[in-house]
């Protein structure tokens, strides 16, 4: 042991993981309120949106590289989240959407994020005018733009589930679907469903920057599933003792690292930091999985028997690991379980081992949802409604978030591949059970909130 | 600022002398050394104090780099903090 508190151990542990484990920080987010951009006047509007997005971020992506210099940590993404649009635009009487989401684009370039989040709309209980021409607008808005992501709000544990806007979606994922359809639907990886959407979420389609944020803070994701697994592979054969605190102690120093990212990104850029997202996000690279964590804990593939069972110990003993290394934590916090962007979870689904449904069952025990799911282009608007329902159902009587981002991938059925490209992978297009849903989700209207969360 | 420049690579005479050449032509103050060799691998990690360095944290890294490539090791400057912020509480 130096006398300066560091020991040759430490210093090489750390770069193991950065460079044989993927550690990376997964986003640097910056939350920018646009409440103050409202205008009756829809050109105006966008002018002051640009406006203060181009400001806030000018030096966010500087900024990024330099904490990544200065640390020798890659920091892969650097992102805008904002207030969602449809609260903005409803100051204007033709909200203009289409070119609303061009200039979120234009200003995403202009300050080099690869991505900008909240062309959103909250509508748990009920849908303004506002909120239906944004709902009704994403399939051209995401179409015609490259960087923007658009989320929406359907559910809460408080207030139930909105199934006009459920009904509603399932018809615009598929029309989203058609029209990028010459590049296997890619659309639809965009945009989510979301019920008890967090307000703080660093991480993409889903962040917006909720209105009760500040003006302008910094959230970060954190991943690391590669180091999990390496760390996991240290401790084959021992009882879940053993497993559970190793993925914990793992998962601080992982966090840590996140904090110390964070709170650097804020000072630099004179803005509040607001809280780190545990998450353990999944990318196409190998070794960088959450499916090979499932591997190396004694299961031949994800969706064996065992495998609900494996990600709830994963998301638990990351939150409890992650809580103590961060002052706040937010956003989403556990586990991602994509398909498309993790190769193992897409092999999974290849062979048959992971299912729609034993997806949606992982999905109570961690903290997304069916996410980046190809499904047949034929499914029809009904069924990926009442995929959306189900999942919603889940969010809201176990008072968790949950969200739905599936592919129909127009053209192709179950058994064939979706290629989506870059971190957003490729995936084994599963089939989805054919008997039909239409009267169910036709009834349009609310499901009430469940009785547990009546809690005043 | 500290900074901690951790080295790897196959043992052979004068990877310390070069580094430390180059430190002392960038005026950075060695604060601390501990150095091992693993099957004939070569692992080192130095404190170094940067304060009174004539070079910015940028162009120290990419002159050990380079001297790392000259070397025949791989060279590698970072902020003491990340280490810190990771291993101790």
């Amino acid at each position: 042991m130096l006398h300066y508190g560091l020991t040759i151990d430490d210093v090489f542990e750390t770069n193991r993981m950065i460079e044989e484990a993927n550690l990376d920080v997964r986003t640097i987010t910056m939350g920018i309120g646009l409440l103050d951009c409202c205008d009756p006047d829809p050109a105006a509007m966008r002018c002051k949106v640009y406006d203060k997005i181009t400001h806030k971020a000018e030096h966010l992506v500087h900024v990024g590289e330099i904490i990544s210099e200065r640390y020798g940590i890659p920091i892969v993404n650097k992102r805008i989240s904002i207030t969602p649009a449809a609260l903005i635009a409803a100051s204007c009487e033709d909200p203009q959407y289409p070119e609303f989401a061009q200039t979120l684009d234009r200003a995403a370039k202009a300050v080099g994020v690869n991505f900008i989040g909240g062309f959103s709309a909250l509508v748990q209980k009920g849908m303004t005018r506002s909120d239906r021409l944004l709902i009704e607008s994403i399939p051209e808005a995401i179409a015609t733009t490259d960087r923007v992501c658009s989320s929406v709000n359907v559910g809460t544990s408080r207030s139930g589930i909105n199934m006009d806007a459920v009904s509603l979606l399932g018809r615009k994922i598929l029309d989203l679907a058609g029209r990028t359809a010459d590049r296997d639907s890619i659309g639809c990886a965009k945009l989510v469903v979301f019920c008890n959407a967090p307000d703080d979420n660093p991480f993409m389609a889903g962040a917006f920057h909720g209105v009760g944020e500040a003006d302008t803070v910094i959230n970060v994701g954190v991943s690391g599933p590669g180091v999990v697994r390496s760390a996991l592979k240290g401790v084959r054969g021992e009882n879940f003792e053993v497993l559970c605190e190793t993925i914990k102690k793992t998962a601080f120093k992982i966090t840590r690292v996140g904090q110390l990212v964070a709170q650097e990104a804020a000072s630099m850029l004179n803005v509040p930091f607001g809280i780190i997202d545990l998450s353990l996000a999944p990318t196409p690279a190998i070794g960088d999985s959450i499916a090979e964590i499932f591997h190396e804990m004694g299961l031949e593939y994800a969706g064996a028997p065992g495998t609900t069972a494996a990600l709830a110990i994963l998301n638990d003993q990351v939150k409890k690991g992650g809580l103590m290394a961060s002052s706040f934590v937010g956003g989403l916090s556990g586990a991602f379980i994509p398909v498309s962007e993790d190769q193992a979870m897409a092999k999974a689904a290849e062979i048959g081992s992971l299912t729609i449904e034993k997806l949606e069952a992982m999905t109570c025990v961690c903290s997304v949802g069916l996410d980046m799911i190809a499904i047949p282009g034929d499914t029809p608007a009904s069924s990926v409604s009442g995929i959306i329902a189900d999942e919603m159902a889940i969010g809201m009587v176990n008072s968790k978030t949950t969200a739905v981002r599936v592919i129909p991938v127009q053209g192709k059925k179950a058994g064939d591949h979706a290629e989506f490209g870059g971190l957003l992978g490729s995936a084994p297009i599963i089939s989805v059970n054919p008997y039909s849903c239409e009267e169910f989700i036709a009834r349009g209207g609310r499901i009430p909130a469940p009785v547990h969360s009546y809690k005043n | 600022m500290k900074g901690v420049i951790s080295v790897v690579g196959e043992d052979h005479v004068g990877i310390i002398a070069g580094i430390c050449t180059l430190l002392a032509e960038s005026n950075v103050n060695v604060l601390d050394i501990s150095q091992s060799i693993t099957d004939g691998l070569f692992h080192m990690m130095m404190i170094v104090d940067m304060a009174q360095s004539d070079d910015e944290f940028h162009s120290l890294d990419m002159k050990l780099t380079e001297c790392g490539k000259q070397l025949g090791v791989q060279v590698k400057l970072q902020s003491d903090t990340i280490f810190r912020s990771m291993h101790r509480i």
